[in-house]
């Protein structure tokens, strides 16, 4: 039997989400100052979840490890803000983004989840734009929208190509208000170290002060985890090179399940990887594929000679190129999901069509966008018969107000012009859908500890749409969890101020000094990052884009070898009483090569394909993914026992009552 | 390449401070700055030595922690980019490269090239926002249309990374671009003219309570910035701050 219970409500999809809030115990707001509430990690989820919280009345503190919470990773988001507002008149609804959603995610996320996150998408658009988030705007003075992978309908709400950084810096605003009020204490420069439970509570965290290396403890009523997702354990990634699971990885030794390990987002626009001196990878926006058209070369032997720089692609003729995704798939082409898109360039280039130096690239070509814009402008402008430089430029000119930034970034980072050749893309490690798993109200399997955003694993099944982690923070910190964390905190009235001078806070305490103590007196020779690059490799290698049972049983011998490794031979330079950036990491790779284990562990269990777990075993004559819902219709969700390896599992068993089941097919 | 790196090491905000001189070899025109500086501090927990502290995080320009002085300039020589994206095939072999923390009185040295900007978080907890409740009762967001070009220009000028480059390029350490670009996102949209007069006048009161100097026009904020945020904004500050302290 499965000690998980959802909580999903009763009733129709649609109306439990209403229902549920109406009938869970509210916090009176005389009440609500005596509560205290820790978030750690300040970014979309935190950040709008903190802001919320104050807002309604309790005392919070907020932990990061950046200085300042506008650094939190969110702002590196780009693309855009799903909403099923419809004011573009395509037909857009809560269903049609519920089943999107759904579908996206490859039926391995929870319909009652998904539906909620639908249902108020809108008021979170609304929301920003009061809270002064300046989103694109079309001349009428309207709100503008864009589509993203995946769906058929204009419904990504943004600003340029920086839609993540303005939502974070309007949450970070909200947070600010409060924090002027009193009502949220920030603690930045701070590290969660471990959860303290008290009679099996979650009463309260260990921080360190990552300025004076001292010890800290805060309690509070309930914590809640908003520390983003784990994409660093594959060392090469889009993430902050700061992004860690530690929070989320002490809480899952504490008792908290960790589900979905295996489920990665691989991005398909990054800029590809140029050399082994990189220490990570740049997301091109998603949002490029509504005008880029993606090829490689159909002749093998064109591809060679690009690699070689004997011949510029803007030399191969149209008919020498293949748009494979338009090919492949017909009805979305360029915009099928970004697990599809990322497998089928991969497919590309291992079949020997790559057109880089490593042979692990492919073209986004805005050729025929230059055209197509600029004989529009043209036109418009009253040019009927404009020559083809003319076009070229105010074709240029429209591309350039769209995605400047992004053609502005590639350029600095690769030093090549996108404006005269086509960019070069390659897919990359970008989001994690697995995460702390949760029930409706986004508890996690310990009471009062709370996981949001893409620390959890509620929401986006096996794969994430475009424009959908935004959504997710911001639901889930806006407006879910300010709501749930009332029909526990009910409980708690009375309870008074927790007290730190309990033995629970002196034991953890002291688990974390041994623990910092052993990693400084390793006595070894090796950096961390020899460890972590150790480990990415493994990841990449054998957790990657493709999986099989071979590689992951060997991933899950040589993670627990290098473990065992680091342990004996890290060196740690500097003290612990101090700034020290490598230890910071240290703590922080000793987590990811105990998830790196359980990663490989659920991805070999998982005999199926799903969205961004895809199992070579498991696969149809096309090479589309294979899955398997008789047997694999469930959340893996793994308990902690002592060691990764040994974790076990439990399933939750997913029911879709209101979408059928169908193969996924983007054709 | 091989290079010569003379870097500021300092223990901690109380200690003193000095150039030490690094040799470094190797270095490829495809790296970053900042992958630069890992390759360093690969070598010297090699050797046992204490590795050179920088803030950086996103290393795709946008989060605006890395901050360093690099020959005299924020984020080295060229235009419109964080240290992050600035690469090494900006510098030519056998180069002396000078890297030294922002220098200003409201950001203290933490470590070696570490400083402190909470100064900028609390310029902003100083009425930064637009007050409005986070409860998710707002009004449909077309309600209120905006014209394209405000939105635009607010857009320019919420860009801004709070890296605090615009400071360390100031003469005297003036926080005037910082401030005015956060007074201009909020002051060209409907939503936040409302309290525009005591969102100047606190912001601005905040910025000298932090020990940030005065703007002289000089411009050199604008030059170093590397979102091009426009001076523009400042002109746009003066004159909210000149009506709001006229007005009371």
């Amino acid at each position: 039997m499965s000690v998980l219970d959802s909580h999903i409500p009763e009733g129709p999809l649609a109306q439990k989400w209403t229902n549920h809030k109406n009938n869970i115990n509210l916090v009176n707001p005389a009440n609500k100052r005596n509560i205290d509430i820790i978030v750690i990690g300040t970014g979309l989820a935190g950040g709008s979840a903190a802001a919320t919280l104050a807002e309604l009345g309790y005392n919070v503190k907020t932990f990061c490890y950046q200085d300042s919470p506008r650094r939190a990773h969110s702002i590196a988001a780009q693309g855009g803000i799903n909403a099923s507002k419809n004011y573009q008149g395509d037909g857009d609804s809560d269903y049609r983004l519920f089943y999107d959603t759904v579908k996206g995610g490859d039926y391995r996320s929870r319909e009652a989840n998904v539906y909620r996150l639908a249902e108020v998408s809108g008021n979170i658009i609304d929301q920003c734009v009061a809270q002064g988030v300046p989103f694109a705007r079309e001349y009428g003075g309207y709100l503008d929208n864009r589509s993203f992978g995946g769906v058929l309908v204009s419904r990504t709400f943004y600003a340029k190509g920086q839609t993540g950084q303005q939502l974070l810096l309007g949450a970070y605003a909200a947070m600010n208000r409060q924090i002027n009020r009193g009502k949220i204490k920030a603690f930045n420069r701070h590290e969660m170290m471990d959860l303290v439970l008290v009679d099996g509570k979650a009463r309260g965290i260990i921080a360190r002060n990552l300025v004076t290396g001292e010890i800290e403890r805060h309690s509070a009523h309930a914590v809640v985890l908003a520390s983003g997702g784990y994409g660093n354990v594959f060392y090469l990634s889009t993430n902050a090179m700061g992004s860690n699971v530690m929070a989320a990885w002490r809480a899952h030794r504490r008792g908290a399940f960790f589900a979905n390990p295996c489920y990665t987002q691989i991005h398909p626009t990054c800029i590809p990887v140029s050399g082994d001196h990189q220490s990570k990878l740049t997301l091109m926006s998603e949002s490029l594929r509504n005008d880029g058209r993606i090829w490689v070369p159909k002749k093998k032997e064109d591809a060679e000679k690009v690699r070689k720089g004997e011949l510029k692609p803007t030399e191969i003729k149209e008919e020498d190129r293949d748009y494979y995704l338009e090919r492949r798939y017909p009805a979305f082409g360029n915009l099928v999901p970004r697990d599809v898109a990322s497998r089928a360039a991969k497919e590309r280039c291992d079949a020997g069509f790559g057109v880089n130096k490593t042979g692990q690239a492919v073209f986004l070509d805005f050729g025929s966008a230059f055209e197509r814009y600029g004989k529009e402008k043209a036109y418009s402008s009253g040019h009927k018969n404009p020559s083809q430089d003319e076009i070229l430029r105010l074709g240029k000119e429209v591309v350039e107000a769209k995605y400047g930034n992004l053609f502005q970034m590639y350029e600095k980072i690769t030093a090549q012009n996108p404006y005269e050749t086509p960019m070069m893309i390659y897919p990359a490690v970008h989001y994690t859908m697995g995460g702390l798993w949760v029930d409706y109200n986004l508890q996690t399997t310990i009471p009062g500890c709370y996981a949001a955003g893409e620390a959890n694993f509620s929401d986006h099944g096996a794969n994430r749409l475009g424009a959908s982690a935004l959504m997710q923070g911001l639901a889930d910190g806006y407006f879910v969890l300010p709501y749930t964390i009332g029909d526990y905190l009910a409980d708690d009235i009375r309870t008074g101020k927790i007290p730190t001078d309990s033995p629970e806070f002196d034991a953890a305490e002291k688990d974390v000094k041994d623990r910092i103590d052993k990693l400084m007196n390793a006595g070894g020779k090796h950096s961390v990052d020899t460890y972590h690059k150790k480990l990415g490799h493994i990841m990449w290698n054998k957790c990657g884009m493709a999986r099989n049972a071979e590689g992951l049983k060997e991933a899950i011998k040589e993670i627990a070898e290098l473990r065992e490794d680091f342990w004996k031979n890290v060196h740690i330079p500097g003290e612990a009483n101090n700034k020290n950036s490598e230890l910071e990491k240290a703590g922080r790779v000793a987590d990811f090569l105990e998830l790196g284990e359980l990663f490989a562990k659920d991805a070999l269990h998982r005999n199926e394909s799903c969205g961004g777990h895809f199992r070579e075993e498991y696969q149809t004559e096309e090479g589309e993914a294979l899955r398997d819902d008789e047997n694999f219709k469930y959340v893996a969700a793994w308990e902690f026992t002592g060691n990764p390896g040994d974790a076990k599992l439990h399933k939750e068993e997913l029911t879709f009552k209101n979408i059928e089941l169908k193969t996924r097919s983007y054709k | 390449m091989k290079l010569t790196l003379k870097i500021w090491r300092q223990k901690n905000a109380d200690a003193q401070g000095k150039f030490v001189d690094y040799q470094i070899d190797g270095i490829d025109g495809d790296m970053s700055f900042l992958e630069m500086l890992d390759v360093l501090n690969e070598q010297l927990v090699a050797k046992g030595e204490d590795t050179v502290e920088f803030d950086h995080d996103c290393r795709e320009g946008i989060c605006g922690s890395c901050s360093l002085q690099i020959n005299g300039e924020p984020h080295g020589p060229e235009k419109l980019v964080a240290t992050c994206q600035l690469h090494m095939r900006s510098f030519k072999d056998g180069d002396t490269i000078v890297i030294e923390p922002f220098r200003a009185k409201a950001f203290p040295v933490i470590k070696d090239l570490v400083v402190d900007r909470s100064s900028f978080d609390r310029i902003q907890q100083a009425w930064g926002y637009i007050s409005v409740n986070t409860s998710g009762n707002t009004i449909d967001a077309n309600t209120i249309p905006v014209e394209k070009a405000k939105a635009d220009d607010s857009f320019n000028a919420a860009t801004c990374i709070g890296c605090g480059a615009c400071v360390a390029a100031c003469k005297n350490a003036s926080a005037m671009l910082f401030t005015s670009a956060k007074v201009s996102q909020y002051a060209l949209l409907p939503q936040g003219r409302v309290e525009a007069t005591e969102r100047v006048k606190a912001m601005v009161r905040q910025m000298d309570l932090e020990g940030f100097g005065n703007c002289t026009n000089t411009g050199a904020c604008e030059i170093e910035c590397p979102k091009g945020i426009s001076l523009e904004n400042i002109a746009r500050m003066n004159r909210e701050f000149m009506g709001a302290t006229t007005k009371s």
